[in-house]
């Protein structure tokens, strides 16, 4: 079994579109979108939910008031402040340490569990695919992402899959971290902006500390084609190919707001390449 | 006034919005607190005259009063600490993860022996610089470090409130955005016109409502999708205050780091008027208060 993420570093430059290509294009996998936070692949993969649990993470203080003598040790001694002047706690503020009800002389604070999302086992025409929902304003995005990585391997194992397919998110922390470890190929998908560049080498530095193989794609590519240069000189003095460039094409938009898989209904060229990164990756 | 520019989906176009407001009005300062990403500088170019390290507190062990009693392990809501206790003559053992560390000071306060102190471990950096009238923080996140808010937290102490602070926000709706955004008067989340734009400012929306903070929308490249977004604002009685069309010519400026004011400067009425209506807003909503 391969497990392969799809990051950027920078958002919005087509992690979500090309991960569906792969759903498309790759044969005996399981999907994840691992971008807990606003995870966009479910639109293009139209699942059907066959699991659904609750995702319980971290905990939250709770200010019982009459039990409260307001002292205010919680207040000055709580980091995060999230204890405000009238004892009520800000929940997402909180980060759950349970500092606050240790030290309370009246015994006032309790710590309760947060139910911090969702996640999904569903089937899709594409096969089966792992998601999750992170709840608004909740933490712990990391360990939701480790926990549905855990849910689509032993799938995998027990389907005997060739493939773990990830959408990850943006960024370099932690979410992104609990995305690619482990996993055998990194593919960078990033756009010819200087916005593009400087994430895309952040993000790959990140990849390049957790030792894991590399690959990249410029999407867009002829929107800017001195900087695509740079970024493929860049790539090439850091080790990491670029497998593909994937020209602007306004067909990949029209095909997203109809949901559609651009395998199935974009253009030519653009799915060629596609199919050309897609065999690329599966060779090692 | 603190504006934070935010979006649940990424590549929207905040830093583009945050950037060009910046630039349309006077004495504005623009804190970048993507801090994994961070980006607004490759557009405003600022020279940065001040640098200053991050840190995190980590516990550290002294070694000559601990007692393997495990009371800062039990304590530890993180999993940052564990600890073998003695057993048969073997004197115990302690192990620290300090990328789990959150940084709360229980195990400190709460250890029976006073063995363990706070140590700071570097997270990354808090540059500051100016560009013409404009003031700039930003920080840049170590490579390898998970956790951006107490960097963000960092950024955050240098905001003057004494002109316009525009908050250029990390993208996403978990505890990084949370950071960079509380405590700001006012939001704008940046959305295009696509299934994709669509969940995340929904997701985005449910944020704001959370947190309590007025905010409104703009919608990038609206020519070039549907008109889903503003059907689902018009139903939700959110306000669409500016709409910029895709143009391969911004495009082309943005991909060199050329704002929009730059290259068209008749944008830079339509963002004093996206200034001004927010304040507008602003006082509406006050007062109603």
């Amino acid at each position: 079994m391969r497990q392969i993420a799809v990051i950027s570093g920078k958002g919005g430059t087509g992690k979500t579109v090309v991960t569906a290509a792969f759903a498309a294009l790759a044969e005996n996998k399981v999907m994840v979108d691992c971008d807990v936070d606003a995870a966009d692949l479910h639109i293009l993969l139209d699942p059907v939910v066959k699991e659904r649990r609750e995702f319980r993470s971290g905990k939250t203080a709770l200010i019982n008031k009459g039990l409260c003598s307001g002292c205010g040790r919680c207040v000055s001694l709580c980091r995060f402040k999230a204890i405000k002047e009238d004892f009520t706690v800000e929940d997402f503020s909180c980060e759950g340490c349970a500092l606050c009800s240790r030290v309370c002389p009246a015994g006032a604070i309790r710590m309760e569990e947060n139910v911090a999302g969702e996640w999904f086992v569903s089937d899709t025409g594409y096969g089966p695919f792992v998601h999750a929902r992170l709840g608004a304003a909740q933490e712990n995005s990391g360990k939701l992402v480790s926990k549905i990585r855990e849910v689509a391997r032993a799938l995998a194992e027990k389907q005997s899959l060739d493939y773990v397919i990830i959408d990850g998110p943006p960024g370099i922390g932690c979410p992104v971290i609990a995305s690619l470890s482990g996993v055998d190929c990194a593919l960078i998908v990033t756009e010819p902006t200087l916005s593009g560049l400087h994430d895309a080498g952040r993000v790959m530095e990140v990849a390049g500390h957790f030792k894991i193989p590399t690959k990249v794609v410029v999407n867009k590519y002829d929107l800017n084609p001195a900087i695509t240069s740079r970024i493929e000189d860049f790539c090439r003095s850091r080790g990491a190919p670029v497998i593909g460039r994937i020209a602007f094409d306004a067909g990949v938009v029209r095909a997203l707001v109809r949901r559609k898989n651009i395998i199935e209904s974009g253009d030519c060229a653009v799915r060629d390449e596609l199919r050309k990164i897609w065999e690329n990756l599966c060779r090692r | 006034m603190i504006i934070s520019i935010a979006s649940g989906k990424g590549g929207t176009g905040k830093t583009t919005v945050a950037v060009n407001l910046a630039l349309s009005l006077d004495n504005a300062q623009v804190i970048d607190c993507d801090v994994e990403e961070p980006n607004a500088h490759l557009f405003l170019k600022p020279i940065i005259s001040e640098k200053e390290k991050a840190f995190i507190p980590v516990p550290e062990v002294d070694k000559a009063k601990c007692n393997y009693c495990g009371a800062c392990s039990r304590v530890c809501a993180f999993g940052a600490i564990a600890v073998l206790p003695d057993s048969k003559g073997i004197k115990g053992s302690i192990l620290i993860f300090p990328n789990l560390c959150h940084g709360c000071g229980a195990c400190k306060l709460l250890c029976p022996q006073g063995a363990i102190k706070e140590i700071d471990k570097e997270i990354g950096a808090v540059e500051a610089g100016e560009r013409g009238s404009i003031r700039f923080v930003h920080g840049r996140l170590n490579i390898g470090e998970a956790m951006s808010p107490p960097l963000i937290r960092r950024v955050k102490k240098r905001i003057d409130t004494s002109g316009t602070v525009i908050i250029d926000a990390p993208p996403g709706t978990s505890c990084p955005v949370i950071t960079a955004v509380k405590g700001s008067d006012f939001c704008v989340l940046v959305t295009e016109p696509t299934p994709f734009g669509l969940n995340d400012l929904i997701l985005a929306v449910e944020v704001m409502r959370e947190i309590k903070i007025p905010f409104v929308v703009v919608i990038n490249r609206f020519d070039i999708g549907d008109g889903k977004v503003e059907q689902y604002c018009g139903n939700e009685n959110i306000r669409v205050l500016m709409k910029i069309p895709f143009s391969r010519e911004i495009a082309a400026a943005y991909s060199e780091g050329v704002p929009i004011v730059e290259k068209d400067p008749s944008y830079r009425d339509k963002f004093i008027k996206l200034y001004t209506d927010i304040c507008g807003i602003k006082n509406e909503t006050d007062s109603s208060n």
